[in-house]
């Protein structure tokens, strides 16, 4: 990619270069396909860069982490893209977060109300994994306190909540039947709070990234769904983007994994696929940018709905899925449509007029034929 | 003769046909229904489990042969409103409202198939007048002969549900619809194989079986109580593809097909009520068995013709007698 095509207004890149550890145009090509991701245009990816360079606008991040499996912030390191843990850890100021945190014990909790009280109104709060509210709360607990308690204490004074991962949006695996734990999701707990919801089982590390670098650059969240989830990444079912699609709207299904419809990469519909149902944009990232079609349905198994709540963990596997992309107004007849009987095509205009033509001259010679048939008795009768 | 003459001789005669009109009810008998045929075979369309994929729709283009019906300037895919000369399946929506909830009369969706029903005592049939359309004895299935139409196209009229359809836009034009993929040169059923729309179909919501078969498997869902869940079949009830389970939606006590003008073999269900999906208002008595009483008798034997013509003759005979004697007394 050439450097020519941003517009860096001088801006000075070498800092972030020794701090950073990558080279000026891997760090703006990055900028560039998170703002590409995002939708926005190459001015934004440029001020998002600055907003990256300039580390006194880092904001800090309290990270907590409930019943779950640390997946979101496994994928979230696993993620391909050039030094991304550098530029996570860089671009924002990480004070707590349990599984990276080096120090531990109760130094770490020490430097998390340090940064909570000194960051009042500033910091940004994520959460991972599920709230359990059962008998108090007391089936999660860190440092002796409950997650319950230490949500909501840290929810108090954030400047944003972000609910990240499955299982911190909507309670995820354990607040399936029978959730013995009471298990749920991060706004469910903090009533009136806005929680912006970043779903995936694990999420996908580019929707929290770009949503983070989005606050980072602008100062404010980036537009939302009724959900919560940012409406770049989860305004569309995967299947309205599923490029196995057009054989669901021809007709052609794989029936059973291995059979000659599955071979040739038809629909996962009847298998189970919950794409229909299901908002992300999977289709269109796959995961983890490992790249070459690597995501579920990229690879022959039907989606699982793994980001949807009620659908995920609570559906059979392979049962069904409801088709949403078809509530209306769409391309269908309605009941009293009628169909435009096409005008008639001009062979048949041409057959109607000849058989008209041959009618009508039949009729004038026959008339004829009688008068003068007519003419030719009445000489006889005169004859006779 | 003299016009005038020739008008009130006319009328005379007609006058002499419609009373052998007025009497021959006498005699007409009205037939009762005709009854199902024993391995009658047929479909079930499930309103509830339709997704609106329109795999039906392609796959019975795909079967039969047909071009697709564009109306956009894009001849890109199939955007048929209707049946129609090229179009023998069609999936069409109800909506109200908001249309957001599925299978709700108000504020909701559903949706609806519209292909031949292939009536158990089927209208297109009995008005067929040179027997271009016909009953399979033992399937019931109802097919057309193009060979022997002579495009009249009664059986448009014939038809309550608007099936057969004319292909207005060729310079010879034929009739068109469902036969159950069971034409010459298609023969699904004869080689044991069900109809491309129900093998299509992911949902099991057209589904391939014999009309009883089907029957009960449409008073069985009738039993079942919203919200448990169900097994529903796929492909041909019975020996079915796969199984799905799914919720039960709250079904109408009502099986499109069970008795409507003496029924039909492709039956539909549906949790909207059928008057809002398009159906037309049908007595239990099919109207073949109430107008095949009265044409049929009157055409018996051509008997009426022939005592019309009989009259006619007479008629035509006497003035001509007429005409010759007052010439001769001009003579």
């Amino acid at each position: 990619m050439a450097e020519k095509e941003f517009d860096t207004g001088g801006f000075d890149f070498s800092e972030v270069e020794k701090r950073l550890g990558v080279t000026r145009r891997t760090f703006l090509t990055f900028c560039a396909g998170v703002a590409g991701s995002l939708g926005l245009s190459t001015n934004s990816a440029m001020a998002m860069a600055k907003a990256i360079a300039q580390p006194k606008k880092r904001p800090p991040v309290i990270w907590l982490h409930g019943q779950e499996c640390t997946g979101p912030s496994e994928s979230l390191l696993r993620s391909e893209q050039p030094s991304l843990e550098h530029l996570i850890l860089d671009m924002i100021s990480l004070d707590y977060h349990q599984t990276l945190d080096a120090g531990a014990g109760h130094k770490v909790e020490e430097i998390k109300k340090k940064s909570m009280e000194e960051n009042k109104g500033k910091y940004l709060l994520v959460v991972e994994g599920a709230i359990p509210v059962a008998d108090g709360g007391i089936y999660c607990k860190i440092a002796g306190e409950t997650m319950v308690d230490l949500t909501k204490e840290a929810a108090e004074h954030a400047a944003a909540i972000v609910a990240f991962g499955s299982c911190a949006a909507w309670g995820g695996v354990q607040s399936a039947a029978p959730n013995p734990t009471g298990a749920k999701g991060t706004q469910a707990v903090l009533p009136g709070k806005p929680v912006v919801n970043i779903p995936g089982c694990p999420p996908n590390p580019a929707n929290f990234l770009g949503t983070v670098l989005y606050f980072v650059t602008f100062g404010k969240l980036p537009p939302l769904d009724e959900q919560n989830r940012p409406k770049w990444a989860y305004g569309r079912l995967i299947h309205e983007n599923c490029y196995r699609r057009p054989h669901f709207d021809a007709g052609r299904f794989a029936t059973e994994f291995g059979d000659e419809g599955h071979k040739k990469g038809y629909c996962l519909y009847k298998l189970g696929c919950k794409g229909p149902e299901t908002y992300n944009n999977c289709p269109s990232l796959e995961f983890n940018n490992v790249g070459g079609g690597v995501w579920p349905i990229g690879v022959g198994h039907p989606c699982f709905g793994c980001s949807e709540q009620g659908v995920g963990f609570n559906k059979p596997l392979f049962s069904l899925a409801d088709v949403k992309t078809h509530t209306p107004p769409n391309a269908f007849p309605e009941i009293d449509d009628r169909s435009d009987a096409s005008g008639a095509s001009t062979g048949a205009v041409a057959l109607a007029s000849a058989a008209a033509g041959a009618v009508a001259g039949a009729t004038l010679v026959t008339a004829r034929k009688l008068n003068s048939s007519d003419d030719g008795s009445n000489s006889d009768d005169q004859n006779g | 003769m003299k016009r005038r003459d020739f008008l009130k001789n006319s009328l005379r005669a007609g006058a002499g046909v419609l009373a052998g009109a007025v009497v021959a009810p006498d005699d007409a008998e009205a037939r009762p229904n005709l009854e199902p045929k024993e391995g009658a075979v047929g479909m079930l369309y499930d309103s509830t489990l339709c997704v609106g994929c329109k795999a039906c729709v392609a796959m019975c283009k795909e079967v039969n042969g047909m071009p697709p019906v564009t109306i956009s300037e894009i001849d890109a895919w199939d955007e048929a409103r209707d049946l129609s000369g090229d179009t023998l399946n069609v999936i069409k929506i109800y909506k109200d409202g908001a249309g957001k909830t599925k299978d709700a009369e108000v504020n909701g969706f559903a949706f609806e198939k519209r292909s031949c029903m292939h009536c158990v005592d089927p209208g297109c049939v009995s008005v067929c007048p040179v027997t271009a359309l016909t009953q399979h004895p033992i399937t019931g299935i109802v097919s057309y002969n193009a060979d022997a139409c002579i495009g009249c196209r009664n059986c448009m009229v014939g038809c309550p549900y608007n099936v057969p359809q004319f292909q207005y836009d060729k310079t010879f034009g034929q009739i068109n619809k469902c036969q159950m993929c069971n034409q010459k040169g298609v023969e699904r059923i004869d080689n044991g194989m069900m109809t491309g729309c129900a093998e299509a179909c992911p949902t099991g919501a057209t589904l391939f079986g014999t009309r009883d078969a089907l029957l009960a498997e449409a008073k069985r869902r009738m039993e079942l109580k919203p919200g448990e869940t169900y097994n529903y079949p796929r492909g041909d009830v019975s020996k079915p593809d796969s199984y799905h389970e799914k919720t039960v939606p709250a079904y109408k006590q009502h099986i499109w097909g069970e008795k409507e003008a003496g029924g039909t073999n492709v039956m539909h269900i549906s949790s909207i009520s059928f008057d809002k999906l398009g159906m037309p208002p049908l007595e239990e008595r099919s109207a073949a068995s109430v107008a095949e009483g009265v044409q049929h008798s009157l055409y018996n034997y051509l008997a009426l013709p022939a005592v019309a013509l009989a009259g006619l003759s007479f008629v035509v005979k006497r003035n001509a007698d007429k005409a010759k004697d007052q010439k001769g007394e001009r003579s």
